[in-house]
């Protein structure tokens, strides 16, 4: 029994210890929004925030987390996809196939609160998601444009 | 292009009743028929979008309903795999349709082939970047029909002429009598209305929606987490499973004991299947942790167990002989014997993994009487046929709902429907107690198989005291994807396979003397395209061989290309564009250089110049990819420049580090750690430019992918001297 507190809401799961947050996320709590791409912290298809901190949770066992700790999902990230990062990402069509799309929004958001001006040198040091479409000059001008708070707006 | 497709039918393992509706599909096709009839709008669960009030919607025809609430939805017959067709087809509709974006929506279609068959394949499916080229008459018949039921309609309701209405973004019209309607209002009356059979279709210059950057429809969806694709099915009472298949290809369950893997909580039965043993458990944890308890002993009696290197040491061998004639002109080796100068090249292609960002999975609901399947579905007809054939039902009992795909690049387009089939196959072995949900791991997609093919080239060419190309032999060694498939009837010719060929075959350079062969080898390994398929490799060792040849002869490689190019314009434009685009010829920084490449596939038309430089660390970098395409109309230009930007990324990561190879037969790779795609740090910057057109639109989810390759390596050398000729770069540079 594990006890988790996600998007706001405390959730008591039953589950094996060293299972990994991201499918308890998935098949347990039910938000599927989180991904599993690789199970080894490789490509960041599941990511989600801790306290603050995006952490790739298919690599983390569910009891390496403590009940009072903030499990943030994209689905927590805003209640209606108003965060200025999802905005940034539908004005510019950023998603291809989007499964790892959600991922890559938290590990933008995670660095937006640690580097909230990044340059592209950041971006392309910071971001090691990976995206088999080719997203990433999209990924990286979506960013910028949250950055710039100008999430709303178009560019072509 | 899958060049034997054009107008041709694959013979697939459909029962009768099918083959007729394919038949009656192509014949609607081909006499160009709009299938103009109203449906009951009974239809699958939400798919693409979700979609108000369907239960009160009207179907004019098969590939639109219009609701009470004003949302228009178009029907999608192809998968959504990242290439914006939902987008892209949901514009040609709107169109004539004269509906307002806003009130637009997608949905996959149902399976039902006489209704939905690609038009190209006549099977529904997608694939060879077909979508938009063989739905762009059909999706504008329809929505002209609709348009005209919808102005019928109106005409009825006022009792006014149908000539003096207007429809204009989503509203109809009668000015006179100072009376508008909108779609939504007019449905009901509309789709009483009987289908016209004279359809006039837009002037080009009357377009308002096609040729704008509209948004993608699923954007929103897939920013949020509310998209939904085949992982993200959970159906109550759902086992996970997951299959312990062979390390070797070929092998087979000899014996297996399960009962270390039962003692795993939550494993709830593992069972044997023709492809390996199946773990079901109540969750994906419980699931793999039982396989990894679980023991199997596997008959390698018919396994590969060469390394890739031994298997490439035998392609060599091959090179040197002639093999089968896939592309003949003149007289090929005259024209070397008598050549002022003759280069030779050979080029070695590593067997590629598809790797789509989603992991394959399959989920199964059977009954006696019938199936339901969710899975992000490629090739709809096949895979009804394969899964019904496992169960022992009829196709007509297989429900498959299309989801969105996490990616495929071919991988989920597989003749014999494999992880569907494998996940029908536990259903089966399960007694069909629950539905089953079959996840495969990374590891398992990375050693599933599938590949791209391990090629070997071997070209030789002559030039003649002017530096003119006279004499040109390229001769391909490789596995054949089709041979032992049931397209190989309508695709595999006189022991060449046209994709084994493609892009080398059928050369747009005019050079007089020609002979491309092709020697096809037999191995366990399972093979498939690759996005691009042929080209992956044709174009690579076309392109480069030439820059070589455009040096020898000391002239500028676009001039050397251009002058053999007379006859083909398209080719001409994208590289003169290219050209213009990218200053060719313009001097660049110190340490930087480019190199250019053009390559034809699927019938569009991409040239493209990569500029590269050595990073601090002595690692090739690549700035600057500037890109031409003509694809013909352009239908959707954001979601084109999308296709061009990401087909070279993935096409960079190929060629820079991407490879599977085999030691004892077993594969080396298994996960992003050692099967490296492109990461963010090393795209380069792309600009894309996209030529004017009035002619059919063609596709865009392959061919942006074949040029960027070449167009590095002649870079590389223009930098450095050398010439890669052995794929991944990472062989022998530092990446």
């Amino acid at each position: 029994m594990a006890r988790l507190t996600i998007n706001g809401e405390v959730r008591d799961v039953d589950a094996d210890p060293d299972t990994p947050l991201l499918w308890v996320i998935r098949e347990q709590v039910g938000l599927t929004g989180t991904k599993f791409g690789c199970g080894i912290a490789q490509c960041g298809a599941c990511t989600v925030h801790i306290d603050g901190v995006a952490i790739r949770s298919c690599a983390m066992p569910v009891s390496a987390v403590a009940p009072e700790q903030r499990i943030v999902t994209i689905e927590g990230l805003s209640p209606d996809g108003s965060h200025p990062l999802q905005k940034a990402w539908a004005a510019l069509d950023v998603p291809q196939c989007g499964y790892c799309q959600t991922g890559m929004i938290m590990a933008a958001a995670g660095l937006l609160q640690t580097n909230p001006k990044p340059s592209d040198d950041d971006i392309r040091a910071e971001i090691t998601n990976i995206c088999r479409c080719g997203t990433y000059n999209r990924v990286r001008a979506a960013i910028k444009l949250a950055a710039k708070g100008a999430g709303a707006t178009q560019e072509g | 292009m899958i060049p034997g497709f054009r107008n041709e039918r694959p013979r697939t393992e459909l029962p009768a009743a099918s083959r007729r509706d394919v038949l009656r599909g192509g014949l609607l096709a081909g006499a160009g028929l709009l299938i103009g009839f109203t449906l009951p709008a009974r239809g699958p669960a939400p798919a693409v979008a979700a979609t108000a009030a369907a239960g009160d919607a009207v179907m004019p025809n098969a590939f639109v309903r219009i609701a009470p609430d004003n949302t228009v939805t178009v029907l999608i017959k192809h998968l959504e795999m990242g290439q914006g067709v939902t987008t892209g087809l949901t514009t040609i509709l709107a169109e004539e349709l004269d509906a307002d974006w806003a009130q637009m929506r997608a949905e996959h279609a149902p399976v039902d082939t006489a209704k939905y068959a690609n038009l190209l394949f006549g099977i529904q499916g997608t694939g060879g970047s077909t979508a938009v080229a063989n739905s762009w008459e059909q999706l504008r018949k329809a929505g002209a029909s609709a348009r005209a039921m919808l102005v019928a309609a109106a005409a009825e309701r006022w009792k006014v002429p149908a000539s003096e209405i207007t429809v204009s973004k989503g509203v109809v019209s009668h000015a006179a009598s100072n009376r508008s309607a909108r779609f939504g209002e007019l449905a009901e009356a509309a789709a009483k209305q009987t289908p016209p059979t004279d359809l006039k279709l837009k002037d080009q210059g009357a377009f308002t929606l096609i040729g704008q950057r509209l948004p993608r429809l699923d954007s929103v969806a897939k920013t949020t987490g509310r998209a939904q694709f085949g992982m993200d099915v959970a159906l109550p009472d759902a086992l996970v499973a997951v299959v312990a298949r062979p390390t070797r290809f070929g092998a087979t369950v000899a014996s297996f004991d399960a009962t270390a893997a039962k003692a795993v909580p939550g494993v709830v039965d593992v069972v044997a299947i023709p492809q390996g043993v199946a773990v079901l458990a109540k969750g994906m944890w419980a699931a793999t942790r039982g396989r990894e308890a679980l023991t199997v002993r596997w008959d390698e009696s018919k396994a590969e167990t060469r390394s890739s290197d031994a298997i490439l040491a035998e392609y060599r061998k091959l090179a040197a002989t002639p093999g089968a004639v896939a592309d003949k002109a003149g007289d090929a080796a005259a024209a070397l014997a008598g050549a002022a100068k003759v280069l030779t090249a050979e080029f070695d292609f590593p067997y590629l993994a598809h790797a789509p960002m989603e992991p394959l999975n399959c989920t199964v609901k059977l009954a006696p009487d019938g199936m339901e399947i969710w899975t992000g579905c490629q090739f709809q007809t096949v895979d009804q046929a394969n899964a019904a054939r496992v169960a022992g039902l009829k196709p007509e009992q297989v429900r498959i709902h299309t989801l969105y795909a996490g990616g495929s690049f071919g991988r989920r387009a597989t003749t014999n429907s494999d992880f569907i089939v494998e996940a029908v196959a536990i259903a089966k072995a399960t007694g069909g107690k629950a539905p089953v949900k079959l996840i495969w791991t990374r590891e398992d997609d990375v050693r599933g198989g599938y590949y791209r093919p391990m090629y070997h080239h071997a070209l030789s060419a002559g030039l003649d005291a002017a530096g003119n190309l006279v004499g040109w032999r390229h001769r391909i060694v490789g596995q054949s994807i089709l041979t032992g498939t049931p397209f190989e009837a309508m695709m595999v010719k006189d022991g060449v396979d046209a994709t084994s060929v493609e892009g080398a075959n059928n050369l747009p350079y005019a050079i007089p003397n020609r002979s491309v062969e092709l020697h096809t080898v037999k191995s366990p390994v399972p093979v498939l395209w690759w996005r691009s398929v042929g080209s992956t490799h044709t174009a690579f060792a076309v392109e480069t061989f030439l820059d070589e040849l455009a040096h020898a002869a000391g002239k500028d490689p676009v001039a050397f290309r251009r002058a053999m190019l007379a006859g083909e314009p398209r080719h001409r434009a994208v590289l003169d564009l290219v050209a213009e685009k990218a200053g060719w010829g313009t001097p660049l920084p110190q340490g930087r250089a480019r190199g250019v490449a053009l390559h034809e596939s699927f019938h569009s038309f991409v040239a493209q110049v990569a500029e590269v430089s050595l990073d601090k660390d002595g690692r090739v970098r690549v700035d600057r990819v500037v890109c031409a395409v003509d694809c013909g109309v352009p239908v959707n230009p954001d979601v084109i420049r999308a296709q061009m930007e990401g087909g070279i990324g993935f096409g960079l990561g190929a060629i820079m580090a991407e490879q599977v190879t085999l030691t004892e037969g077993r594969v080396d790779q298994s996960n992003f750690h050692d099967y490296t795609p492109l990461r963010i740090d090393r795209m380069p910057t792309v600009e894309v430019h996209i030529v004017p057109s009035t002619a059919a639109p063609t596709g865009v989810g392959e061919p942006g992918v074949p040029p960027v390759g070449p167009a590095v390596a002649n870079a590389v050398f223009a930098l450095t001297g050398r010439r890669v000729r052995a794929l991944p770069f990472a062989k022998e540079l530092s990446v």
